[in-house]
This record gives structure tokens, C-alpha cells and sequence, in this order.
């Protein structure tokens, strides 16, 4: 059994009571609430005749459903725009802050709570969308929920929750030119497996960890849930607390110290226990993609699809649907596949370091033709701060789309999607079946800098040649 | 429209035909694809229950198979519900009528929204739920009792598979405890000393 990580110290603070199922009820420190998991539950919430009990400590936005071409209102889709105001009445029904689009502060969620400050250290965060595993970056325990759960987090600023066991992914050495948290991230899952972190929290650690930005550390825990793990963490550090520092909802003066000594005395101890430990070698990863149809079906660049040969026998059935759905050849190389849509942005890749790594690669270059290529910021502070820098003109002069903030085309939420048979390089999270919006539609996952070189090639390309040269 | 009797109190057993779904990593996504999620209730979402993989299997999917009309026991294999936590996914499930799962493993969100359904998750090994599967498919007619009691499943010709429910959620179901709403508020004593106690909710 885990004990003295930085899991078992945040859960032990947050306990409120055993609850007579034998759970744990969990207070939860900061509630982030959308337009697509919420409504159902402020109506149950209006059912049972509850406010919400802890309003400041909720906050909502708006990403899911908005268009990134224009988002004048109301918006063209009139199911888009019934969600949205159903969350603005409902925020102000319940005094609730909700960063509005044009507010400056509207984004993705993930995106946003950490820019503006709001996730912190030693937090329990919860959010209804399986990617709030995001905020664990920060040193908090972040965790999706289910619409009946958000409910409950309304109505009582806790959950009812089983604690989860330890696992630590020790990362030595350091990441090569050209390689990126989600390159890591992706080799991790395809080692472990998609299944391999269910009922664990992944504490991410070592050196090639402490090494990461905190926009990278995000990258990193975002998929943790994809690996299976309903959250993922890093150690609070000298850098978590460098980009707190003087963010709208970070502590200020006097109180800024005592947080930081706070945080500080929440890491993972050297005595710490864990309930397991996987080492990895950051050196040894290349840009890596996934071929298939799960986040675990993923390669180096350099690599073939793998054969059913190489497949462990219990993933042979999943590895030959993904064959037939991506029509992809067993034993045949992945870099040179043709691609139709080059997307860059979402929660795991939409911040303002992802889109300096894609400009790099696309500046002075141009998109093959017949491509589709857009860059979709994660917020509306990143896409000030990348226009600020002129990133919105170097993407616009290789030939790319500059959009406006929103999950865009990581989900088929909004206009942004594929047709038909379509076949994306993707800066996204999920490459499963039809998740792009076309029930036959093809997603190849992998790092923003390796999306802006397929769009510039026209098909998958190693970037660290583009990179050279 | 009659309103379907959703779960609803003690939860002492489910007993109905069952459907298999094979394979494994059935995502969330596949469920019930997101543009279904474009909505502010959960009322239409079982018709749309797989929705793509019913469309590409032109009604070969186990839920358009006539045999399976009117199953209540889902059987599936590893990591089931994977991927977004959308709770659209059990409630397209049990809108089309599921009111109990049994699988070699469930992703964690997904069990959890179940719970708070009402549908009980059972686990049982890989073989034992190879065998449940070959059962059913060879009498898609017979009824199926999950107990969770006795922790199996079984049928009337006396065959029976050994389950498996995790104490607390099972003693949730088995004493009607499963809604954590009332629970939760009925401590809101504790929750203040708690909160009292966080750093950040007190300027450090």
C-alpha cells in the first residue's frame, strides 16, 4: 500500500467521512464545470430542491460546443447554442463565474483553470471530462466524473470516492531534439497498455520529468486517463511554483510564502512507499504516433505497423480491427502515410509552448497541397499571447487556418470534423473509432511539431529531419 | 411513451435475457458517439445506444439483433466504457433497457457512473466470462440471474458462473445505498472541519 506520496497526503487532508458503503466521501477544492456534462445535473440539482454549496469554488466555461470560425452569437447549430444558454442561465442562477467567449478567459477547461491560476497544489480538482487529469501537472489529485457526480459535487462540494493505488513512472535521462511530452506520454501508454493504469494514480517522476515545462507536465498527466489511470501527477516544484506566481487566482504578498512552503511539504518524500514502479529512458524515445484505434496502439516514427507476430496474443483481435479501419498494412511503415487534415490544439497540445514547437517546424515552410491544415488555441490567452509573437501570421503564411479557441476537432461537438474516410494527423488525444466525427474517419495521434511536418509533407514525417535542415 | 422503470432502491439481484458484446476497449465514444451529446437531458439517448457500430454492421450489432431485443444483462470483455467520461454512455445503456454489467474489467469513470445508476459492474475472470458469453449465445431465450448476494450468475437449466462486485459497492446495492447524494449532505458537519483544515481555503 502507497503511503507519505503526494496522493496519499492530498487524499488524507480532503477526507470528510467513511460513508456506509465503505467509501470515502472526498471534498473536493475546486469544481470546473461545461456545457456538455452540466446540464442534466443542475436540472437533478432543481429536482431535489439543492443550491449549489460552494459557488465560488466552482467555475465554469465553454469549449466543447464552439465553432472556431466565427462564435458571434447565437451560434449557427441550434443545439450549440441551447447548451450554451442553459449554462449561462444556470451559472447565473447559482452565482457561478462563467468565463464567457470575448471575456479573455474563455478556452478549453484544462487550459484555462491553470493559466488563470485557479489549480493549484494540494488540490482535489474535479471536472465532468475524463481530461481533468490535466491539473495533476500542478501537484493536485484531478480526476474526471460522471453528470450524477458533478451533481453530487454541486449539491455537496465532495464525492463519494475509492482511493486508488500508487504507481511511479520514473523517467531518467532527457528528452532528444524533436521529442515532446506527448511523444512520452504515447510511449508510456504503448508500453503499459490502455488497460494497465486502471486502479492507479501515476506519480510521474525523475529527472527527464523534472526537466518538463509545466505547459509539457500537462501534456504528460492529460493522458494519463489514457493509459487507464483516472489521474496522473507531478511533484510540486521550483517550476509549478514559477508559473503560479502572479496568475489572477494564485495567492499573493505574504500568503504566496506561506504557499509555497505549503506545497512544497506535499511532494513524495524520499521515504515514500509506492504500490508500484515502472523506469522508462526519456533518451530512448523517438517522436512517436499511434497507427490504430486506441491511444496504446502507437510507434516510433521510424517504426512498421506492427505484425500480428509481434502483437501479445490477448491485443491480436484489437490489432486486426484496427488494420481493417485503418487500412493500414501490417509490417509497413508508418512514416509516408498520406494524411488529409493536419489538426493542432486540444487540452493535451493547445497551449502557447505546442504552438511555438509547430510554428518552428511550419515557418518559411508551406502545407502540401490538398491538405487541410488549422491551428485551434486552447484559449483565448493563448491566442492573444501566440498573435502577440506573430505565431497566427506564421501559420497563416505556410498555408494553415488560425481559428478561434475551442476543443474544435479533438470530438465531433462542433463543425469541425472529418468526412468520410479522412485521415488526420492529429495533436488531439483519441484516435478511437469514429472520434473525429466520421463513423469511418481516421485519427493518427502525435505532438503538434509532428503534425505541422505532416501538413507540410502532405504525409507522416519524422520532424527532427525538418527540424536539421 | 411509458416511462421505463429505472433503478430504483435495494438492488438485491438482476435477473433478464442477456446480451454479449465481444471484444475488447470498447470505448465510451462508441457508446454513444459525441454528437449525441448535444443535448440538456438524457431522455432520447437509447435509441443511439452504438449508434456508428450499428450503422456499419447494417443490423448484424447485438443490439439490432432480434434475439437480444429486450436483454437487461450487457456481457462484455476487458476495459469496458474506456475513454471520455461521459455519463451519456450508461444512460444510453440502460435507456435501452441494461440494468446490470458483467465483464472481465470496466474502465474506472464508467463503473463509477453505473453506480450512481444503479447498475451494478461485475467482474469475473476471463474464462468464466467466455463461458457466460458461449451460454448465451447458444440460448439467447433463457433468463439470467445476477445475485448479488451470492455473487453468481445463473440459470434456470442450473448452470452458474461465480462473480465478482467490490464490498462497497455491492453492500451501496444491496442496502439501497447507491445514490451518494443524501449521503454526502447528510455530513456537512464533518465536510466544514474539513474544509476548515485546507490551507488554501484560509490564505495559508
Amino acid at each position: 500500500m502507497s503511503a507519505g506520496t503526494l496522493y496519499d497526503k492530498v487524499w488524507d487532508l480532503h477526507q470528510v467521512a467513511e460513508l456506509p458503503g465503505g467509501s470515502t466521501q472526498l471534498f473536493i477544492g475546486l469544481h470546473l464545470i461545461h456545457e456538455v456534462t452540466s446540464p442534466q445535473a443542475f436540472s437533478a440539482l432543481k429536482d431535489l430542491g439543492l443550491a449549489v454549496r460552494h459557488p465560488e469554488r466552482t467555475v465554469a466555461t465553454v469549449d466543447h460546443i464552439v465553432p472556431t470560425t466565427s462564435q458571434a452569437r447565437p451560434f449557427a447549430d441550434p443545439l450549440a447554442e441551447e447548451m450554451l444558454a442553459t449554462l449561462e442561465r444556470n451559472c447565473a442562477e447559482h452565482g457561478i463565474s462563467l468565463q464567457a467567449i470575448g471575456s479573455g478567459r474563455q478556452g478549453i477547461v484544462h487550459v484555462i483553470a491553470p493559466e488563470l491560476g485557479l489549480t493549484q497544489p494540494g488540490m482535489t480538482v474535479a471536472c465532468g471530462d475524463s481530461h481533468t487529469s490535466t491539473h495533476g501537472a500542478f501537484g493536485a489529485i484531478a480526476f474526471g466524473i460522471g453528470t450524477s457526480q458533478v451533481r453530487d459535487v454541486l449539491a455537496s462540494q465532495s464525492l463519494s470516492m475509492g482511493k486508488l493505488k500508487v504507481r511511479r513512472i520514473w523517467v531518467d535521462g532527457q528528452l532528444q531534439p524533436g521529442v515532446y511530452a506527448k511523444d512520452l506520454v504515447l510511449h508510456i501508454i504503448r508500453s503499459l497498455g490502455v488497460k494497465g493504469g486502471v486502479g492507479y494514480a501515476y506519480e510521474f517522476a525523475g529527472p527527464a520529468i523534472e526537466a518538463l515545462s509545466m505547459e509539457e507536465r500537462m501534456t504528460l498527466c492529460n493522458m494519463a486517463i489514457e493509459g487507464g489511470a483516472r489521474c496522473g501527477y507531478v511533484n510540486p516544484d521550483a517550476i509549478t511554483f514559477a508559473y503560479l506566481h502572479g496568475r489572477p487566482f494564485a495567492p499573493a504578498g505574504d500568503a504566496w510564502d506561506r504557499a509555497v512552503a505549503w506545497w512544497t511539504s506535499l511532494a513524495s518524500g524520499d521515504q515514500a512507499m509506492f504500490d508500484d514502479e515502472v523506469r522508462f529512458d526519456a533518451a530512448a524515445i523517438a517522436p512517436t504516433i499511434t497507427w490504430g484505434i486506441t491511444p496504446g496502439q502507437g510507434i516510433g516514427v521510424d517504426e512498421t505497423v506492427p505484425t500480428l507476430e509481434q502483437t501479445d496474443p490477448d491485443e491480436r483481435p484489437l490489432a486486426e480491427e484496427a488494420y481493417r479501419y485503418m487500412d493500414l498494412q501490417p509490417g509497413s511503415p508508418i512514416a509516408g502515410v498520406a494524411v488529409d487534415v493536419c489538426f493542432i490544439g486540444s487540452c493535451t497540445n493547445g497551449r502557447l509552448s505546442d504552438l511555438q514547437a509547430a510554428a518552428a517546424v511550419a515557418k518559411g515552410r508551406h502545407v502540401a497541397p490538398g491538405i487541410k491544415a488549422f491551428v485551434v488555441p486552447g484559449s483565448e490567452q493563448v491566442a492573444a499571447a501566440a498573435e502577440a509573437e506573430g505565431l497566427d501570421a506564421v501559420f497563416r503564411e505556410a498555408g494553415f487556418e488560425w481559428r478561434e479557441p475551442g476543443c474544435s476537432m479533438c470530438l465531433a461537438m462542433n463543425p469541425d470534423r472529418l468526412e468520410g474516410r479522412q485521415i488526420s494527423a492529429s495533436s488531439s488525444n483519441r484516435n478511437f473509432k469514429g472520434r473525429q466525427g466520421s463513423a469511418t474517419g481516421r485519427t493518427l495521434l502525435m505532438s503538434p511539431a509532428m503534425v505541422a511536418a505532416a501538413a507540410i509533407q502532405g504525409k507522416v514525417s519524422d520532424v527532427r529531419a525538418l527540424l536539421q535542415s | 411513451m411509458t416511462a421505463p422503470s429505472f433503478p430504483f432502491g435495494i438492488i438485491p439481484q438482476v435477473e433478464g435475457r442477456a446480451v454479449v458484446l465481444a471484444g475488447d476497449d470498447i470505448d465510451t465514444d462508441r457508446i454513444i458517439p459525441a454528437r449525441f451529446l448535444k443535448c440538456v437531458t438524457f431522455e432520447g439517448l437509447g435509441v443511439q445506444a452504438f449508434a456508428d457500430d450499428r450503422a456499419e454492421l447494417q443490423g448484424r450489432h447485438p443490439f439490432d439483433l432480434e434475439n437480444y431485443q429486450g436483454a437487461s444483462i450487457l456481457v462484455v470483455n476487458r476495459n469496458f466504457g474506456c475513454g471520455s467520461s461521459r455519463e451519456h454512455a450508461p444512460q444510453a445503456l440502460m435507456r435501452w433497457g441494461i440494468r446490470a454489467v458483467v465483464g472481465e474489467s470496466f474502465a474506472e469513470i464508467f463503473y463509477g457512473n453505473c453506480l450512481a445508476l444503479g447498475i451494478p459492474c461485475f467482474t469475473a475472470s476471463h474464462d468464466q466470462v467466455l463461458a457466460l458469453q458461449a451460454a448465451i449465445q447458444a440460448d439467447p431465450a433463457q433468463t439470467i440471474c445476477l445475485d448479488l448476494g451470492g455473487l453468481q450468475a445463473s440459470t434456470a437449466a442450473g448452470l452458474s458462473w461465480p462473480l465478482e462486485l467490490a464490498s462497497g459497492p455491492r453492500q451501496m446495492m444491496l442496502t439501497g445505498q447507491w445514490d451518494a447524494t443524501s449521503q454526502l449532505l447528510a455530513n456537512d458537519g464533518c465536510l466544514q472541519k474539513t474544509a476548515a483544515n485546507l490551507p488554501y481555503l484560509s490564505q495559508f
